[in-house]
């Protein structure tokens, strides 16, 4: 009930500012309209829509971690969050609050760069399906990388620092070209972090390779779960602390 | 209501406040009065949970607030010194998300707005966005969003900062309205509002109560002619 009335409330704040959010949203499509046209130019198969989507997908989570940071550090710098800390709510309660409200969200982000992938030419399969559930499970992995930026940073600075994360996360995630081709220490850093592994494993059971998709979610899941205790760990610290 | 006993807090080497011993009693409004940095926001803080007190400890209605946090958060409320309101939520939205946080159903939690919006004269604006409110409407907000939990003991921190005579004067008729029933620790730099307000004073200087009773004690105890001047001598620094 009480974390309910807390999600409830921040849903309502994030998208009571629609800007952000069509830029969300709308920032994707365009960068899928835009492949498409440059894939009929080209001599090779790099953009075509089962191979692009699910990067594309995947590189709209970002967005999440922009929400969710700028939500919690505008909190904070507001005092709102003192407001909260003497609330009977604990440090997860508080996580999940600010986590719970953006899964619709993700799954409208998914809705909506499946429809436009299908109208620019991805065939519908039952792979769609089964990949909507693998892109929701990924998803919190961008959420909770907000959250932390948001515990440790104030709003104006998680807007920087996400300029800094989406250019990271997506030049390591193999979206827009194939890791390969650079290799090397680049390659092996990607290899390490999980951004990579999103792509794969969305990739992966959108083209039925359903072999490929475990070792990369589980990699996605780790990493989930790390950055949730973290978050939660540096909050609580933040509440025993000090409120800024 | 509130017993305080040694509370001591240090910053590395800093001590911000220090050995601090006092009792408030219920339905009291008690002011805390010091100049920046004297450690009334640091007091406050430990007393709502916020920050861990390094010596000393303090019961709020019999419950400790270094061993029974969660059971005093229960008690307490809040109005910190900046407002603090959901900016996309409406006025009506920002107390109902206060009411059920603290664990009201819904149909006493919508009661308890109606009753709040109309204390402080929020009715009119109940579909406001809290953002566009002046800052007048948006303190009141924040004050009767610390009531929404129905605090035994309220703290709050510069309450009228901001606003206009008219709205500050409403203001301090609600908490004349809720003196005695709701035990108040309120900290403000305007002393004509203490005058108004408080049941007794409390000063702080360099972390600890250098003058504590009501206004006509302080005022009769240092021979001076007003709460300014027993204020001005107790905090008085060297210049030199």
């Amino acid at each position: 009930m009480r974390v309910a009335a807390f999600a409830t409330r921040n849903h309502k704040e994030i998208v009571r500012d629609p800007i952000t959010l069509l830029f969300g949203i709308g920032l994707p499509i365009l960068l899928l309209g835009l492949s498409s046209v440059m894939q009929k130019n080209m001599p090779f198969a790099l953009y075509e829509m089962n191979n692009l989507t699910p990067g594309v997908i995947v590189f709209s989570f970002s967005f999440l971690t922009l929400f969710s940071g700028m939500l919690l550090g505008k909190d904070k710098s507001s005092s709102f969050l003192m407001r909260i800390f003497v609330s009977p709510l604990s440090a997860a309660d508080y996580i999940l609050g600010y986590m719970i409200p953006l899964l619709p969200i993700a799954l409208l982000q998914i809705f909506i760069c499946l429809a436009t992938a299908m109208f620019l030419g991805l065939p519908f399969n039952k792979s769609i399906l089964f990949m909507i559930l693998v892109l929701l499970i990924i998803s919190p992995l961008y959420i909770s990388c907000g959250l932390l930026f948001g515990t440790l940073f104030t709003d104006k600075q998680v807007g920087g620092i996400f300029a800094i994360f989406v250019n990271v996360t997506t030049w390591l995630s193999g979206t827009w070209f194939e890791l390969d081709m650079i290799g090397g220490t680049f390659q092996k850093i990607a290899q390490l972090l999980p951004f990579m592994h999103a792509v794969n494993a969305a990739r992966a059971i959108l083209h039925a390779e359903y072999a490929n998709v475990f070792y990369s979610l589980i990699v996605v899941i780790g990493y989930t779960i790390i950055m949730t205790i973290l978050a939660i760990f540096m909050f609580k610290q933040k509440m025993q602390g000090s409120t800024k | 209501m509130i017993n305080i006993r040694d509370l001591t807090k240090l910053y590395k080497e800093r001590v911000v406040v220090n050995q601090l011993n006092l009792q408030i009693h219920q339905g009291e409004l008690f002011a805390l009065l010091g100049q920046n940095g004297a450690g009334k926001t640091t007091t406050i803080k430990m007393l709502c949970g916020l920050l861990s007190p390094t010596e000393g400890d303090a019961t709020i209605d019999g419950k400790s607030i270094v061993k029974n946090t969660q059971a005093v958060k229960q008690v307490i409320n809040i109005s910190p010194q900046e407002t603090a309101v959901a900016p996309n939520l409406t006025v009506y939205e920002n107390l109902l998300l206060f009411s059920q946080i603290y664990g009201y159903e819904k149909e006493k939690a919508q009661q308890q707005v109606y009753d709040k919006m109309a204390l402080f004269g929020l009715t009119p604006h109940q579909h406001d966005k809290a953002k566009t409110l002046s800052g007048g409407y948006q303190r009141r907000l924040s004050v009767a969003m610390a009531l929404m939990s129905n605090p035994k003991v309220l703290f709050l921190d510069e309450p009228t900062l901001g606003m206009d005579i008219r709205a500050r004067n409403d203001v301090w008729n609600i908490l004349k309205h809720l003196k005695g029933h709701v035990t108040i620790i309120l900290t403000s730099h305007y002393l004509e509002e203490i005058e108004a307000l408080a049941d007794r004073v409390g000063i702080m200087h360099h972390g600890q109560i250098c003058a504590l009773g009501t206004i006509q004690q302080l005022i009769s105890e240092t021979g001076k002619h007003s709460l300014e001047e027993v204020f001005l001598e107790k905090t008085e620094e060297a210049l030199l």
